[in-house]
């Protein structure tokens, strides 16, 4: 059953895969990040008090991320027709990845940046800066570790997300896994690419977790 | 006894000379209320306060825990906003500013913190340049002032330390380089001691004092420890239940303390636990009037009657010496009324306490 067109079938998977989940997560971080930073600031407590504009975003986030991502993923078929003309393969997938990833990515920022001491945000404030300066000099660069941590976790996430896309012809290693292993019973295949995410999965998880280490000046 | 007096004495000694203050008022706070309103009613942290701050003051203001003085200090700068009354800056009323000319009013007023507040991902050498960089100080120039910042605190060889690799008194001195970089008028020191073991504190009161006197810049200090006014402060505030109980020069309040709270503040320093009393014991409070002399072992001579002391707590202020002193008195009641009698003769006041004075 092996001959060279299978390798090339998960070379190209492996592929997509990566394509599909680097590109949704660095889109769902520019649409979550600020989201997420908003999502502090705007609070009761927060350095810019925005009631409404934090009730709006946090039932947004909630709803968003309480539909199931394969319900999403068929929910949103127009809006994927609309942006990317089709509504298969892997650049198609990743207008559902990133509606998904994105209120997730703004709730892991959140608790990032809540972690970071009242007391130094206190200081900066103290020192004259402007709500602007104290996101990007000092929330942003103070939680950066645990930033780093969240983005692995995303990231992790996202590549599960992407394997989902598989069901309605999503392209990548998930594709692939349904297609031969669900459909045609080809364990071996559903084996070897299991294995290939897996591996990707710790190789991200890993790269994250090292360099929020290095990057922590806390101890 | 004099022994006792010249214990205390060495371990109090202030600095009697009041440097010479230029008689402008920096911070003028007037009719000052804060509420706080949380969901489950009201809670009133300052209410009708007013305070005149001179340029080059080393203001203190003293309170229990509670009491509101963080909050206070906080309206200084608006940290926290005041619900009614106003704060004038240098003539400037600022709660009527808008948040920009606000954060240029805040170049101007420095802070440190009980906890330091440095940022944990920054070098000591890069928490300087952070206000500068705020300001928009050109970088050449703030590069300048962090070395000339960093020699000031002492800490020139720290300059690529993070916070994490420092000691407190460390930490401390490198957010007084901070609080400084924008050459600020006044410096508010929020509990700026409290965390640190007694030497260190020492040193960075010395610090704090050298500052005032080198560059002119009024400092008001927060402090619930009464040693800390005593050792740099020119002026003291008693801040009690949310409002001024006392204020005026530090010399003038140890001297004579008119309410109860500057009482027990001054006088029950260090007293951290309560004495238990067997009976006959009184309570001996020296004034200006008395305790020149060694009083109680004249009146021991005098009276013959023995007496034990539990207790002593005095300061030296002005070259008297202030104060008050438990002692405990014979069973026979003959020679404790002239024990009390010799002490209220020398116009000093004693009173009988109960089983514990705390």
């Amino acid at each position: 059953m092996w001959d060279s067109s299978m390798t090339t079938l998960i070379v190209q998977g492996t592929f997509e895969t990566l394509y599909m989940t680097l590109a949704s997560t660095l889109l769902a971080y520019i649409i979550g990040l600020p989201m997420g930073v908003l999502l502090v600031t705007s609070d009761s407590e927060g350095i810019v008090p925005m009631t409404l504009l934090n009730k709006t975003l946090n039932i947004v986030v909630n709803i968003t991320r309480s539909i199931p991502f394969l319900i999403l993923l068929i929910a949103v078929i127009p809006l994927t027709r609309l942006i990317t003309g089709t509504t298969i393969g892997s650049t198609a997938t990743i207008v559902p990845l990133v509606i998904a990833a994105a209120p997730f990515i703004a709730r892991l920022v959140e608790s990032s940046i809540k972690e970071v001491d009242y007391g130094i945000i206190e200081a900066s404030l103290s020192m004259g800066a402007s709500p602007m300066q104290v996101v990007t000099k000092v929330m942003i660069p103070e939680a950066k570790p645990s930033l780093i941590i969240g983005a692995a976790i995303a990231t992790t996430t996202i590549l599960g997300y992407s394997a989902m896309a598989g069901i309605v012809g999503g392209g990548g290693l998930g594709d692939i896994a349904i297609r031969f292993g669900y459909y045609r019973y080809e364990t071996g295949m559903m084996v070897i690419t299991v294995i290939l995410l897996v591996l990707i999965v710790q190789l991200f998880q890993e790269v994250g977790m090292k360099i929020a280490q290095k990057q922590d000046r806390r101890k | 006894m004099i022994l006792l007096f010249k214990f205390v004495d060495r371990r109090r000694v202030r600095n009697i000379e009041t440097k010479k203050t230029s008689q402008k008022p920096i911070i003028e706070i007037k009719a000052l209320g804060k509420t706080f309103r949380p969901k489950s009613g009201e809670v009133k942290a300052l209410e009708g306060i007013n305070l005149s701050i001179n340029q080059g003051d080393i203001y203190g203001i003293i309170g229990m825990s509670g009491a509101g003085k963080s909050t206070l200090v906080r309206c200084i700068n608006l940290l926290e906003k005041p619900t009614s009354g106003s704060v004038f800056i240098d003539g400037q009323d600022i709660s009527k500013i808008t948040e920009k000319e606000l954060r240029t009013v805040r170049y101007s007023v420095g802070m440190i913190f009980q906890q330091f507040n440095l940022l944990m991902q920054r070098t000591a050498e890069k928490n300087i340049l952070f206000p500068l960089e705020i300001a928009g100080v050109d970088k050449e120039t703030a590069k300048k002032r962090t070395a000339e910042l960093l020699e000031l605190v002492g800490l020139p060889d720290k300059a690529k330390a993070y916070p994490s690799q420092l000691s407190g008194g460390q930490k401390q001195r490198i957010a007084i380089a901070r609080a400084l970089a924008n050459n600020p008028k006044i410096l508010l020191c929020d509990e700026a001691t409290s965390a640190l073991d007694p030497s260190t504190t020492n040193s960075i009161l010395k610090l704090l004092k050298e500052i005032n006197q080198k560059l002119g810049i009024t400092i008001v200090i927060i402090t619930h420890e009464m040693s800390v006014v005593e050792q740099i402060c020119s002026h003291v505030a008693i801040i009690d239940k949310s409002k001024i109980a006392e204020d005026g020069e530090v010399e003038d309040i140890f001297r004579n303390p008119k309410t109860e709270i500057a009482k027990k503040m001054i006088f029950s320093e260090g007293d951290q636990g309560s004495v238990i009393m067997g009976r006959n014991t009184y309570r001996v409070v020296f004034d200006e009037k008395s305790s020149s002399d060694s009083v109680i072992a004249k009146m021991v001579l005098e009276t013959k009657c023995l007496v034990n002391i539990l207790h002593a707590d005095m300061k030296n202020i002005d070259g008297f010496a202030f104060g008050q002193m438990v002692i405990q008195l014979p069973e026979d009641e003959l020679s404790v009324a002239r024990a009390v009698h010799y002490l209220r003769s020398h116009q000093i006041t004693v009173e009988e306490v109960g089983t514990h004075v705390g």
